[in-house]
């Protein structure tokens, strides 16, 4: 069973890596969504034995709202925000490449750095550092709103099979919380960026800092 | 103590209650009025019970933030703390009822009523606090509550400034209280007062000098007072009474909490507190005597009453540091008791000064004139609040000064150190006694005496009945307080063993009795001087009609009443002797012919410290931030990518 589970590791590494990458928009709320499930599918393969109902249930839970709510809900922001069809990252690609394999390598070196209890899937703390890493790079790097929903859903992936890693008997107590909260935060989002397409004809957000009245009093100065 | 919590309850719902009626200014008025009230006769029966007996007594309620615990102590110090407390905010809140009236309809007096009783349970919860955390969550209530109070009168743009210096020198006060409680609570498993545990040299130094900054900076003492001639002017009335009564003295009372905290005292910090409390009360009646506005003179009198508590504090702990326990007892006993004195006669000047306020629409002396006659009610009682705050027998006033005077007389006789320190103290007491005066003659006079300078003194109407009857109280208050003489002693002996020790408490019983009997039977001669005066007085008039002419007639052909002596002019001599410290602007004429034509004349008093050291610190300040400003861009990914940084550093540096 454990092979199937170091499998899912290995493709949740891979699927970080393709985001790093990927240029369209669509293809993003894709490839994280795809993430999710994958996600999603791991503590039913983790465990010993058959998995318990209760686990079935949650993982459902899981994966239909990673796998199908949230991509609806932000297919349709980007299609009513009429935003333009690529990520426009702030830095090239390749340098995205570049910085996620040093987040993975800087994974690797912290996960075996950081005093938790043994895991039985190999990978499984180094990659789901790795992808709270992409997350971040996904906010940091792009300049749309949408992005920076997928930077969050992608941290919160990150965090769910870091979760899974520390507390293998009850992370599905933990997760719920976490979705919750991320189920929230992407209406919200959702809602901020189509209020901000409309007041603003776009959802790039560096046109914000416009807003800033800080810069202005000092370069009046 | 339940009924000390009871009151605060009291105050808390009827602040809810003011707010909630805010449509109906009267109702709203009434609630929030009569629960202070309410809540300052509850409030009143523990305190004295505390101070009579001289048992501690305390309550805690489990509460679930860190380090928090809700415990509430009231010991003799608090208590002595409560009673002015109480007595001033009940009696302002009557007196606020018709202060406020003439607001009705065009502020929020909902708000301002909400505000003046949380202020009021802000300051009850800052005296019986027995954890640091619940006394942080106090002195922040409290620095809200007052700043709201301040903005009252909002439209005017110096009101704004006024609160937002307040807003900043009270957010400066509580980062140094915070982390003066940190170090404090550095070893200790919860902040409880009672589980801190002493600290190493090094730490109480440090715990001493934020303690000092942090409290100085609500307790105003010069150089740390620059918010308080700004706010207390800005304030309605009755508010300044509250903040220049009792809000300031949280300060010294936090003083003298954290200075049981951190013993034993090192040498230094009494000749700290003596000179920094000389200089105030020099600088603060310096000041007041260059003031042209009432309020602002009163403020700065506040400065200088803090100014001679601190003064008092420092000249108790030099004396206990060279084993003088006499004196330092009765230094310590005649700072607490001045605390109590100057709650009682600054809340009555301040209330005097908001209703000339009130009759004339303003309170800039070269305005005013001639109020006497106007307001004759209000008029001998505010001169009785200036004799008390000229320390002036019989009133209460000259009652703690005594206490001082007694300590630094005593200080000659003891070893070296506190000799200096009670001989310096002693001349810095007389000078300040002695502007303080012509400050108050000052004002008062210009304010009351002579003819109207403007159509608007002219017009002036006297006080209503209710805020009569708050003045009329404290002035009784003051006059009781000094002559009551040894009595002091039965609250004093309890409050001075609790904040300082036993010691200092019966070796200033035991020296203070008989020279305060002294001091009682002196008051009462002297009142029966009066009394006898009145009386021969009248027996002269008895069946003629005195003839009434103007004042300050002088022989002249037309008197106006610009030919008066006005409040620079009265001052002048004075002020111009300390202009190096006071730094007046102005122009004086220069008037070379025997028939001179036009002159003009002008004065006018510089926030000193505001201008020379806080204005140039904060434009560099500003400097230094705008030098960062590029940090601060507007670059949502940026900023999350600090955040990301941070939390890796974090993470990193506990590996």
């Amino acid at each position: 069973m454990h092979t199937f589970a170091e499998l899912i590791i290995v493709f949740v590494i891979l699927l970080d890596l393709s985001l790093a990458v990927t240029g369209g928009l669509a293809a993003c709320i894709r490839l994280v969504a795809l993430q999710g499930v994958v996600a999603g599918l791991l503590p039913l393969l983790a465990g010993h034995g058959a998995p318990h109902p209760r686990g079935v249930a949650f993982a459902l839970v899981i994966i239909i709202l990673k796998g199908v709510v949230f991509p609806w809900l932000l297919t349709r922001a980007r299609e009513r925000s009429g935003a333009r069809k690529d990520v426009e990252p702030l830095i090239s690609y390749p340098a995205s490449i570049m910085l996620c394999l040093a987040a993975f390598i800087a994974s690797s070196w912290l996960g075996s750095r950081l005093p938790l209890p043994e895991t039985e899937v190999a990978w499984i703390v180094p990659a789901s550092l790795a992808t709270i890493f992409t997350g971040f790079l996904l906010i940091t790097t792009r300049s749309k709103a949408i992005t920076q929903v997928l930077g969050y859903l992608v941290i919160e992936n990150g965090i769910y099979i870091f979760g899974l890693a520390l507390f293998v008997e009850q992370p599905l107590m933990v997760e719920l919380a976490i979705l919750l909260d991320v189920f929230v935060a992407v209406f919200v989002m959702g809602i901020a960026i189509f209020h901000i397409s409309r007041e603003f004809d776009h959802i790039d957000t560096a046109e914000l800092s416009e807003l800033s009245d800080w810069r202005r009093a000092g370069d009046a100065k | 103590m339940l009924l000390a919590l009871f009151s605060l309850l009291i105050l808390l719902f009827s602040s809810v209650l003011a707010l909630c009626l805010r449509r109906d200014p009267s109702r709203s008025q009434d609630a929030g009025a009569y629960g202070a009230a309410a809540a300052s006769a509850a409030g009143l029966i523990p305190a004295v019970r505390v101070l009579l007996t001289g048992v501690t007594e305390t309550v805690s309620f489990p509460w679930q933030v860190p380090l928090g615990s809700l415990t509430f102590t009231l010991d003799p110090l608090a208590a002595f703390f409560l009673i002015p407390l109480y007595l001033l905010t009940g009696l302002s809140a009557v007196y606020g009822v018709d202060y406020l009236k003439s607001y009705s309809g065009k502020k929020p007096l909902g708000l301002a009523w909400a505000a003046f009783n949380l202020l009021t349970a802000a300051m009850v919860l800052v005296f019986t606090a027995g954890n640091a955390v619940l006394f942080m969550v106090g002195w922040e209530l409290m620095a809200a509550a007052s700043f709201l109070l301040v903005l009252f009168e909002h439209e005017k743009q110096q009101v704004r400034r006024a609160a937002f210096i307040y807003l900043a020198a009270c957010g400066t006060g509580a980062l140094l209280l915070l982390a003066a409680f940190s170090l404090l609570g550095a070893h200790s498993a919860t902040l409880d007062f009672s589980s801190f545990p002493p600290p190493g040299r090094a730490a109480a130094t440090a715990v001493f000098l934020l303690a000092l900054c942090g409290f100085g900076l609500k307790a105003g003492f010069i150089p740390l007072h620059v918010w308080l001639p700004e706010a207390h002017p800005a304030a309605p009335s009755q508010v300044s009474a509250v903040m220049s009564g009792i809000m300031i003295k949280t300060g010294i009372y936090g003083l003298i909490r954290v200075l049981g905290f951190i013993r034993p005292w090192e040498d230094w910090w009494g000749w700290a507190l003596l000179l920094l409390g000389a200089v105030s009360c020099l600088l603060g009646a310096l000041f007041a005597l260059a003031q042209h506005e009432l309020k602002r003179v009163l403020a700065y009198s506040s400065i200088e009453n803090i100014g001679i508590i601190l003064m008092a504090l420092g000249l108790g702990m030099v004396g206990a540091a060279s084993g003088a326990y006499t004196l330092a007892g009765l230094a310590f006993a005649g700072a607490l008791l001045h605390v109590l004195n100057h709650a009682l006669f600054k809340g009555l000047l301040f209330m005097g000064a908001g209703a000339v306020l009130h009759a004339a629409g303003t309170a800039e002396l070269e305005a005013l004139g001639g109020l006497a006659k106007r307001l004759p009610r209000t008029a001998p009682l505010f001169l009785a609040g200036s004799a008390a705050a000229c320390a002036l027998p019989p009133f209460n006033g000259f009652a703690g000064e005594f206490l001082i005077y007694l300590g630094a007389f005593r200080s000659l006789n003891s070893p070296g150190s506190a000799a200096l320190a009670g001989v310096l103290s002693g001349l810095a007491l007389a000078s300040a006694g002695a502007l303080a005066a012509a400050a108050f003659a000052r004002a008062g006079g210009v304010a009351f005496l002579g003819e109207p300078r403007t159509e608007r003194a002219a017009g002036a109407h006297e006080a209503g009945g209710l805020m009569l009857f708050s003045m009329r109280a404290l002035a009784l208050l003051c006059l009781l307080a000094g002559l009551a003489g040894p009595l002091l002693l039965v609250p004093l002996a309890p409050a001075v063993a609790a904040g300082f020790g036993f010691p200092f408490a019966s070796a200033a019983a035991e020296a203070a009795a008989v020279p305060l009997l002294y001091v009682s039977i002196g008051g009462l001669l002297l009142l029966a001087l009066a009394a006898l005066a009145a009386a021969k007085r009248r027996a002269c008039l008895a069946g003629k009609v005195p003839a009434e002419g103007p004042t300050w007639d002088c022989g002249y052909a037309a008197p106006s009443p610009r030919m008066q002596y006005g409040a620079s002019s009265f001052s002048q001599p004075l002020t111009d002797f300390f202009q190096p410290v006071l730094r007046k602007l102005g122009q004086y004429p220069v008037i070379p012919e025997y028939f001179p034509g036009r002159a003009s004349f002008s004065a006018e008093a510089q926030a000193v410290f505001y201008n020379a050291v806080y204005m140039p610190a904060a434009a560099r300040l500003r400097d230094i931030a705008y030098r960062f400003s590029w940090i601060q861009h507007g670059r949502l990914q940026l900023y999350i990518m600090y955040i990301v940084v941070t939390l890796l550093g974090l993470l990193l540096w506990k590996l």
